[in-house]
């Protein structure tokens, strides 16, 4: 059973999205994503200043199998990525709601953020699916 | 209906996470396909690749069969108890299959083949016989382990039948020794030392048990594929087919073309292709840039297009490697389209790593990845 942080919001493309005080989100890939996709061995991060619609592919992860796009999960402006990732991909993979955090954005249009799912309702989306 | 090695509910009990592969259920990994090549190249692994196609090769007709059959040429093989490794092509010269062809003690033949191509292999086997006194015997129901690693054959010794220990022990590269329904050759497919071995299901269960008591890892398909595209060894049906041929596939050296009078089925057509001035080649690549290249990509040189065959993240040179196949004249540098990007890769020639060295110069010195 994976598992699903009661603080975070949640896509149904398995991001999660931290808000922070400052209005900023740090976006990162859950538990169960990470698992599907396997052992990371590369994260491409966007540049900051970079900007997204929701739904735009913004990172890729690549795992020993696969290439695999990371979808924005609202609209903005990449802050910062992970600095730590260039080095240590893995990190996804062993902490990925904390040290595997991929990209911190600036929402254009903060009502996207209600859109996204609360921890109980993706946790039931993972049962449904079999996850 | 896929089928399942008889290891398959240890496989499962193990935590494997398994996958389809050529009609067959196997393990991917068994929690890490990163720390199982680790171990490989710094240690032991043992890998279950009983889904191999055992075919024994017998009658008074059988070598002269598999010098008709083989690019490469049994004859080569002085004595029992030796293998090689060949492709079995089609009229046209392209590979039908690549395998490992030994002589055995009885003077008789035993080749192993691939797993996906199993159906397609007996079915050209055959038709190639025709009125040759030979006879082709499947050995399906085995259990066929490889262990591989430097240290792989001093644990695994201690698990063989006291009567071929010393003999395995003393096997050279494409050696191969049996008795007492055990088939042990030093080969495998990581670029390490060690030993496949061959033997009947109620053994092969004991000697699986014991291996994993002995401190050997056992390593599932995702491992086999980044130390065998580590090695520079050709995966069928990815980086070689009906449509390529040996000398395309970094392979030129497996055909024996002497004697001139051996006729093997795709002489000619190699014959011909020889003369090509124009013709493809099949390279290592080493990215000089961060991202990985996967199979498909396309390939820009200065000589003209290509395509990577094998890709994918190397762990022991933490960079992504390739096998590519691009024009004859391309030398030194290209680069290889990785979605919207075109990144360079230096051109190697392969293997990347054997016996747990690296053995390219990495593009930028050291490493910053």
């Amino acid at each position: 059973m994976s598992e699903v942080p009661d603080n975070l919001k949640y896509s149904s493309e398995h991001e999660w999205v931290r808000l922070e005080d400052d209005g900023s989100v740090v976006v990162g890939i859950t538990d169960h994503a990470q698992a599907a996709l396997g052992e990371l061995v590369y994260v491409e991060v966007p540049e900051a200043g970079q900007t997204f619609n929701k739904g735009d592919a913004c990172i890729v992860v690549e795992s020993v199998k696969a290439a695999s796009d990371v979808y924005a999960p609202v609209s903005g402006a990449c802050q910062a990525a992970n600095p730590a990732l260039g080095d240590a991909p893995e990190l996804v993979n062993q902490s990925p709601y904390e040290g595997g955090w991929l990209v911190r954005l600036q929402p254009s249009d903060p009502a996207e953020l209600d859109e996204l799912m609360d921890a109980e309702a993706y946790a039931r989306l993972l049962a449904e699916s079999g996850g | 209906m896929t089928q399942r090695t008889p290891l398959f509910d240890r496989q499962v009990a193990a935590g494997a996470r398994i996958v389809d592969f050529g009609g067959w259920t196997m393990p991917l990994h068994y929690g890490s396909q990163l720390d199982e090549h680790h171990v490989v190249r710094q240690a032991a692994g043992i890998f279950d690749v009983s889904h191999m196609t055992v075919i024994d090769v017998d009658g008074a007709d059988a070598e002269t069969y598999l010098q008709t059959l083989l690019a490469n040429d049994v004859a080569r093989l002085k004595s029992p108890g030796r293998g090689l490794y060949s492709c079995m092509l089609s009229h046209s010269g392209g590979i039908v299959d690549d395998l490992i062809a030994y002589r055995r003690d009885s003077g008789e033949f035993r080749i192993v083949v691939n797993a996906a191509t199993r159906e397609s292999d007996l079915a050209w086997m055959d038709s190639v016989a025709g009125d040759c006194a030979v006879t082709l015997t499947e050995r399906p129901g085995s259990i066929m382990l490889a262990v591989q690693g430097p240290e792989a054959c001093e644990r695994a010794a201690p698990l063989l039948p006291d009567s071929l220990r010393a003999a395995a022990l003393g096997l050279t590269p494409f050696g191969c020794v049996e008795g007492e329904g055990w088939f042990i050759a030093r080969t495998g497919y990581t670029g390490e030392d060690g030993w496949e071995i061959i033997v009947g299901a109620e053994a092969g269960l004991v000697l699986w048990d014991a291996a994993v008591a002995a401190g050997i890892r056992p390593c599932g398909l995702g491992a086999r594929d980044t130390l065998r595209l580590e090695a520079g060894l050709c995966l069928y049906g990815q980086d070689m087919d009906q449509g390529t041929s040996p000398l395309v596939s970094n392979l030129a050296w497996t055909v024996a073309w002497d004697p001139d009078k051996r006729n093997f089925v795709g002489r000619q057509a190699l014959e011909d292709e020889r003369k090509q001035t124009d013709a493809h080649k099949l390279v290592g690549l080493i990215l000089d840039d961060r991202g990985i290249m996967r199979p498909g990509q396309r390939v820009i040189t200065a000589a003209g297009a290509g395509v990577v065959t094998s890709g994918g993240f190397s762990p022991t040179l933490r960079r992504s490697i390739a096998l590519a196949r691009i024009p004859g004249m391309a030398a030194e540098s290209c680069q290889v389209e990785i979605r919207a990007a075109r990144r360079v890769a230096k051109i190697v020639r392969p293997p990347f790593v054997r016996y747990g060295k690296i053995l390219v110069d990495l593009p930028g010195g050291h490493l910053e990845i």
